[in-house]
Order: C-alpha cells, then sequence, then structure tokens
C-alpha cells in the first residue's frame, strides 16, 4: 500500500513541533483514521478488533489477578479463592479471566477460518499470515500455563500429561522434561516457571501483534472478493468512521456474549475437577484439556506411537504456516471456488469431530454391529486425522491446477455497484 | 449453503457429547433429579430462611466430618447470604473455641471464636480425617458445589447455555443424600462403603449422614429441628444443606447476576445505538454495505 500517502495535517503549533521530531500522532493518524478499508468487507473482519480488545482484557484483568495471587503449591488454590471472596470485585476479575480465555480461543479460530476461507494467507499476505501462526502458538502456551495457575486437579494433571510429551523425544526428551519441571515432578518450581512466563508471554504478544498490524497496514486487508485494491478512491473507505463504527458495533455485541458467560455461567467452559485443590497422589478418572485444545489432543491420541502423535499435534498447527505455499490457486477467495468450498467446510466439521474424539475414553465405541465394535474412538480419529492433512497436502495443491473457479470481478467496487 | 449449515449442526451435535467429560465415568450412576432452586436463572436469589436452615444441618450433622476452612463466621450476616445479623454471628462464633497464640510466655491458648476467625475443622489433619472414616477423607466443603458435577450428555449440555442450567453441584450433593438404599443383588459393598445409587461407581465411604435426623422410616427424630415450620423431611433436609453449599462456593452470586443485568443492559443499548450509527454512516456511501 506504498502508494497510498500519509494525509495528516498537524493543526496546532505543537503538534506540528511534535511532528517534526517524533511523528506519533501521523503514525497513529495514518493507522486508524485515514487507512483505507476494503469498502465491501464483511462481519468477519471485525474479528481482528475484538482479539485486540480480548488481549487488552486479559492484560488488564491478568495484573490485577497478581496483586492477590500466590504462586506456591500450598497457597494458589486458596488465594485464588481468597480473590473470589475478599477481593472487591475479585470474582468479576477472575471470572472474567478465566472466561476471557475462551473468548480469546472462539474469537481467534473465527478469524483463522475467516482466513482459510477467503485466501488471506495468499501473497501478498504471507508474512501477515505466519505472524498469525506464531500468535496462536504463543496464546496456546500462554492459556496451557495460565490453566496451571490456580493448581487445582486438572491444572496439576494437565500440566503433567502436557509435560510428559516432551519424554516422547529420543534421548533429549528424559532430560527436556525434567528441565521443564525444575526437578522429577511437577511441582511448586514448576508452578513458579509456568507463572513467570504466564506473565510474560502476554508481553510477547503483544510484541507480535504490532508486527501483524504493522504487516497488514503495509500490504492492506484482504476482502470478500479476494480481488486486490485498485482504486483507493472507488474501492475503499476511510478506517475512520467506516470501520471504526462497524468494529466498535460487533465489539459490542461480542462483549454480550462474553457477559453472558462471566455472569451467568461463568464456569460453564471449565471443568468441575478444578475447584478439587491439586494432589498429586490422585488421578482423575478422565484428563481433559480446556475445550480450545480438544480437536489437537484428539490429532495426539489418533496416533498410537507417543513420537507420533506429539509430532503430528505440532505438524496439524505447523502445516497452517505452509499454507501460502500449499494452496496454488490463482483465485483468492473461496466464494469463487465450488470444489474448495465444499472441502473448506469438510475441515471444519473434521476439526469439530477431532475436538468431539479428544475428549472421549479411546475405547469408547464409535461404530458397532451387534456386541463387536467396528470403530473405536481412536479408530474414528485416525480417519479424521488423513482428512484433516489431506486438505492441507492434497486438496490445496490439486485444486488449484483442476478446479474450475467462477468468474472474479473485475474490481471491489465492482462487486458492491455491480459491472458498468 | 443450506447442505453445509445442516452438516455443521451435525457435526456440533457429534462433538456436543464431547463436553460431557463425567459421561464415561458414571458406570450405572443414575443421574440427580433436577431440584427447584430459588437462585437458579438470570434473576436467582439465595433463599435466607432456608441458608439459615442449611447451616444448621451442617453445623449439627456434617461439620462433624467435613470442614469448610475458606469460610469465616463473619462471611454469615454478609450481604447476599443467610442474613444472620451481626450479633448472632458473634455470639455463634463464641460457642466455638479457637486455637491462638502464642502469648507473651510462649505458650498456645484457646479463646472463644469471633467472627473474624475462620471456621475450625473437626479434624487436625488429613491422616487423623482418615483414621477417623475408614481411611477417606471427608473433603473439605468450602467450594464442593462447585467441585462436583455429572454429565449432562448431549444434546442437554448445549441447551443449558441458553437455559442458564448451572446447578449440577447442588443438585448432585441432595441426589447423594437421599441415594442411600440397600444394594441390588450381586453387588456386594465391602465393609465400610455403602451403597449409593448417584456416586460414581455407586460404593461411597461416608455412611448416610441424615441417619442422625431420621430414624430407619424416614420419620424425623426432632419433629422441630427447623424453628421456622418448614417441616422436617430427608428431601427438604437435603435441598437446605445443598443451598447453603452453593452459597459457600459461591457468596458473590446474587452480586454477579444483578451486576450481570446492568451490564446486559447498558451494553444492548449501546450496541442498539452503535448499529443505527454504523447505518447512517454507511449510508452516505453509494451503494452502502
Ligand atoms: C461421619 C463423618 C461424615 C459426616 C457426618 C458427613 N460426611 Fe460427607 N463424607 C464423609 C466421608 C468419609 C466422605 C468421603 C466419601 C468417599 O470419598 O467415598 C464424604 C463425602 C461427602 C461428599 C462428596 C461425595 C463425592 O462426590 O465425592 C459430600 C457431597 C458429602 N460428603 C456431603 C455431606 C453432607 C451434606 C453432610 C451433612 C449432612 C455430610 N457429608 C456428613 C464423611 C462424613
Ligand atoms: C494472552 C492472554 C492470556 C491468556 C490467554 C490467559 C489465560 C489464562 C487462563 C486459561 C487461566 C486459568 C483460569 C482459571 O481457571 O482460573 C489464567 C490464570 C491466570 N492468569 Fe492469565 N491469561 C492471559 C494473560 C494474563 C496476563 C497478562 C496476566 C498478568 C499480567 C495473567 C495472570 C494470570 C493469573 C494471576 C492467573 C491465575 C488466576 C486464575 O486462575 O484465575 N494472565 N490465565
Amino acid at each position: 500500500m506504498s502508494e497510498h500517502h500519509s494525509t495528516y495535517v498537524p493543526s496546532t503549533g505543537i503538534e506540528r513541533w511534535l511532528d517534526a521530531r517524533l511523528p506519533i500522532v501521523r503514525l497513529m493518524h495514518d493507522s486508524a483514521v485515514s487507512y483505507p478499508v476494503p469498502r465491501n468487507l464483511n462481519y468477519f473482519w471485525t474479528f481482528g478488533g475484538i482479539l485486540m480488545f480480548v488481549l487488552i482484557a486479559q492484560i488488564v484483568t491478568g495484573i490485577v489477578l497478581v496483586m492477590h495471587y500466590t504462586p506456591h503449591t500450598s497457597m494458589a488454590f486458596d488465594s485464588i479463592e481468597g480473590i473470589m471472596r475478599d477481593v472487591n470485585w475479585g470474582w468479576l476479575m477472575r471470572y472474567m479471566h478465566a472466561n476471557g480465555a475462551s473468548m480469546f480461543f472462539v474469537a481467534v479460530y473465527i478469524h483463522i477460518a475467516r482466513g482459510l476461507y477467503y485466501g488471506s494467507y495468499k501473497a501478498p499476505r504471507e508474512v501477515l499470515w505466519i505472524l498469525g501462526v506464531i500468535i496462536f502458538l504463543v496464546m496456546m502456551a500462554t492459556a496451557f500455563m495460565g490453566y496451571v495457575l490456580p493448581w487445582g486437579q486438572m491444572s496439576f494433571w494437565g500440566a503433567t500429561v502436557i509435560t510428559n510429551l516432551f519424554s516422547a523425544f529420543p534421548v533429549i526428551g528424559e532430560p527436556i522434561v525434567t528441565w521443564l519441571w525444575g526437578g522429577y515432578s511437577v511441582d511448586n518450581p514448576t508452578l513458579n516457571r509456568f507463572f513467570s512466563l504466564h506473565y510474560l508471554l502476554p508481553f510477547v504478544l503483544l510484541g507480535i501483534v504490532v508486527l501483524h498490524v504493522w504487516a497488514l497496514h503495509h500490504v492492506g486487508q484482504n476482502n470478500p472478493t479476494g480481488v486486490e485494491v485498485k482504486d483507493y478512491a472507488k474501492d475503499t473507505v476511510p478506517f475512520t468512521p467506516f470501520a471504526t463504527v462497524k468494529d466498535l458495533y460487533a465489539m459490542v455485541c461480542f462483549m454480550i456474549f462474553f457477559a453472558w458467560f462471566v455472569f451467568y455461567q461463568p464456569n460453564f467452559l471449565g471443568h468441575a475437577d478444578n475447584y478439587i485443590p491439586a494432589d498429586p497422589l490422585k488421578t482423575p478418572a478422565h484428563i481433559v484439556p480446556e475445550w480450545y485444545f480438544l480437536p489437537f489432543y484428539g490429532i495426539l491420541r489418533a496416533i498410537p506411537d507417543k513420537l507420533g502423535g506429539v509430532l503430528a499435534m505440532f505438524a496439524s498447527i505447523g502445516v497452517l504456516a505452509f499454507l501460502p505455499w500449499l494452496d496454488t490457486s490463482k483465485v483468492k477467495s473461496g466464494a469463487y471456488r465450488p470444489i474448495f468450498k465444499i472441502c473448506f467446510w469438510v475441515l471444519i466439521i473434521v476439526t469439530i469431530l477431532l475436538g468431539y474424539t479428544g475428549s472421549q475414553p479411546t475405547d469408547k465405541p464409535v461404530l458397532t454391529l451387534g456386541d463387536r465394535t467396528v470403530l473405536d474412538m481412536v479408530g474414528f480419529a485416525q480417519i479424521l486425522t488423513v482428512i484433516y492433512f489431506a486438505y492441507f497436502l492434497v486438496a490445496l495443491p490439486l485444486l488449484g491446477l483442476f478446479e474450475k473457479t467462477k468468474p472474479v470481478p473485475a474490481s471491489i467496487a465492482d462487486s458492491v455497484l455491480g459491472a458498468k | 449453503m443450506k447442505m453445509i449449515s445442516r452438516s455443521l449442526i451435525a457435526a456440533l451435535a457429534l462433538a456436543g457429547a464431547a463436553m460431557s467429560p463425567a459421561l464415561a465415568a458414571s458406570g450405572h450412576t443414575d443421574n440427580p433429579p433436577a431440584q427447584k432452586w430459588s437462585f437458579s436463572g438470570p434473576f436467582g436469589t439465595f433463599d435466607r430462611a432456608q441458608l439459615q436452615r442449611g447451616f444448621k444441618v451442617y453445623k449439627e450433622v456434617c461439620a462433624a466430618c467435613h470442614s469448610m476452612k475458606l469460610l469465616s463466621f463473619r462471611n454469615l450476616s454478609e450481604p447476599g447470604g443467610p442474613g444472620f445479623t451481626e450479633g448472632q454471628v458473634k455470639t455463634l462464633a463464641a460457642e466455638y473455641k479457637v486455637k491462638d497464640g502464642p502469648n507473651e510466655s510462649g505458650d498456645m491458648f484457646e479463646r472463644p471464636g469471633r467472627p473474624a476467625d475462620r471456621f475450625p475443622a473437626p479434624f487436625a489433619n488429613d491422616e487423623a480425617a482418615k483414621a477417623a472414616n475408614n481411611g477417606a477423607v471427608p473433603p473439605d466443603f468450602s467450594v464442593i458445589a462447585k467441585a462436583r458435577t455429572y454429565s449432562r450428555g448431549f444434546p442437554m449440555w448445549l441447551f443449558d447455555i441458553f437455559t442458564q442450567y448451572q446447578e449440577q453441584g447442588p443438585d448432585y450433593i441432595t441426589a447423594i443424600l437421599i441415594g442411600y438404599e440397600e444394594a441390588p443383588k450381586g453387588v456386594t459393598v465391602e465393609p465400610g462403603l455403602n451403597y449409593n445409587k448417584y456416586f460414581p461407581g455407586n460404593k461411597i465411604a461416608m455412611a448416610n449422614p441424615l441417619i442422625a435426623l431420621f430414624d430407619d422410616n424416614g420419620k424425623a427424630q426432632d419433629p422441630g429441628f427447623y424453628t421456622d415450620g418448614t417441616p422436617v423431611t430427608r428431601e427438604q433436609v437435603a435441598r437446605d444443606v445443598s443451598a447453603f453449599l452453593m452459597w459457600a462456593a459461591e457468596p458473590h452470586m446474587e452480586a454477579r447476576k444483578q451486576t450481570g443485568a446492568k451490564v446486559m443492559i447498558w451494553l444492548t443499548i449501546l450496541a442498539m445505538l452503535l448499529y443505527f450509527s454504523k447505518k447512517k454512516i454507511w449510508a452516505r456511501l453509494e451503494g452502502g454495505h
């Protein structure tokens, strides 16, 4: 978007003085006021702003929680209950933070699905996309470590299961796990380092988000047609007031959804076992990760070999980073790609089903003939895992070569106003 | 698009069962019957008289084995709770002996409780609790109503988002208290364990605690146990103590729901204003959007 020049005009003496020395007001004006956005964006494009809001909300509520939280195995659980009982508005801070993590993932999954459907990962947005994949990974690490902090049964056993995964690597596995734990089991040193990192990572996240937005403002937004901006005057509108008011409206609607859980169902998305203080001698009947990790947990358990499972799980996220080069189609937007569209929805459904398998016992029958189990949960997850990877590694590369796409509008303006 | 949305719903439906973690754990455990609670729903509030009755049950029966160490006597007179007066709480606290110290000569001593003291635990430690209870530790009651649940199954859990059903904890506790039965034929219950149709696995180390209040035919030993005229029945007592435990686990529930109503109204108005602003601003464009 190099042709788009700054339209900022300092209006007072002070602004002119500052602009010559540190053009920070100009930067803000150019990125939040005059920044041109395609005029045909739909509401799926509001989730970036929503994610920004959730990140800030997590940081603010998190900082308040830290003021009252004690990172010690013998006190962590009670200190959080202290926040719930004795800190003014502590219950609100804690429930906002715990549910905010879920909201973060709701928003990020919609945001990622938007990118997949409209081909937002393609040139010139590869770096923007990869930064997004990194944000997703850091978010997952942050949420995982945050969940350990209340030191309930699921905190402890979740941490034990997940850190133990690294022991699958030959030779270096065991030393890595000992190093992660800071000892020979999940214990106080583990809790302390997770706390330290849980405080650090959101700020790292903020830094990567700045890069993500920088890249975005450099290349401009994609849009539902996938056709790049050709004429600023016809194809775009200034960010303020057009996108500002639309984003704010969407954000407030999202807040209503968020508030529903915080005020009325604050424990719906959590797990009752995490209200039982951690007990290293008592394994819960079922160790289930938070809902937002379930599809990946499903893939992990689909592979009978531990190392294979771990690699498949990391690959299922890592493969996203290669999308710009795996998708060979010249047409960006899924709206003009009939077969791609079907594959996309299959991927969404398969991912949800993988989440289902991740939440169930592995030997639970899925398909039975008489009293013979034809397909159990692991078998089902294996089929789904194959389809999941086939989308990225088979469908996307081949579709670009064979798919007959529908005609793409000549410009964004044409798609809104009709071709003249 | 229709096909897509239909298959998406089907997938969501299947994934539905996902959120029912206890599903597989429960062998032939019955699902607790749903009780009516005054505190359910968006405008629910605790029934003060019920909390006071529940507290009486806790104090006179359960407290012999179960601690409630995150609660202080003063909580009993705080807004949104059982609504005891400060005077009543002072008198109540003074009935308890609380360990304090050391004094100037370095000795620990006992003194009458004060409202700021936590509820004293019945056992000095888990080992003592185990020794007195056939090797099982009676769990602490501070958050027990949030720490117990049962599987709702699909599609119930999805509906729960809209109906705001979240009383699995008190429903479960009520069920446990009325779920003691003769073991069915073929099931052997080891000594020290008791058959309960709602407990996962059915064999619970706690003997029916309501034995203390009712005779074998379920008749109240002391019909005047409740002083507010409420009939003393097994179900009533079970519900009362469960409601009390819900309050103990979530003492700010009323404030939470009341704040929620204000936040919802405020956000809805804001959303409407923004919606119309958005329409107006975008109408300036040819072709709008
Ligand atoms: C004589 C001691 C004793 C008394 C009195 C007692 N309990 Fe228990 N309770 C126990 C023990 C022991 C357990 C642990 C049972 C187990 O793990 O099998 C327990 C467990 C429980 C549980 C948890 C069950 C679960 O799902 O893990 C609940 C709820 C409970 N008691 C409620 C009560 C209530 C309410 C009262 C008062 C009306 C009460 N108890 C009185 C000893 C007692
Ligand atoms: C990227 C944003 C963040 C995410 C996704 C996140 C996620 C989580 C999660 C899932 C929990 C467990 C909640 C529970 O069950 O109680 C948690 C707890 C916690 N987090 Fe965060 N968090 C984020 C940012 C922060 C920040 C910035 C801070 C502090 C500066 C912080 C401090 C805490 C504390 C003290 C707890 C323990 C209290 C509690 O469990 O409620 N978090 N976090």
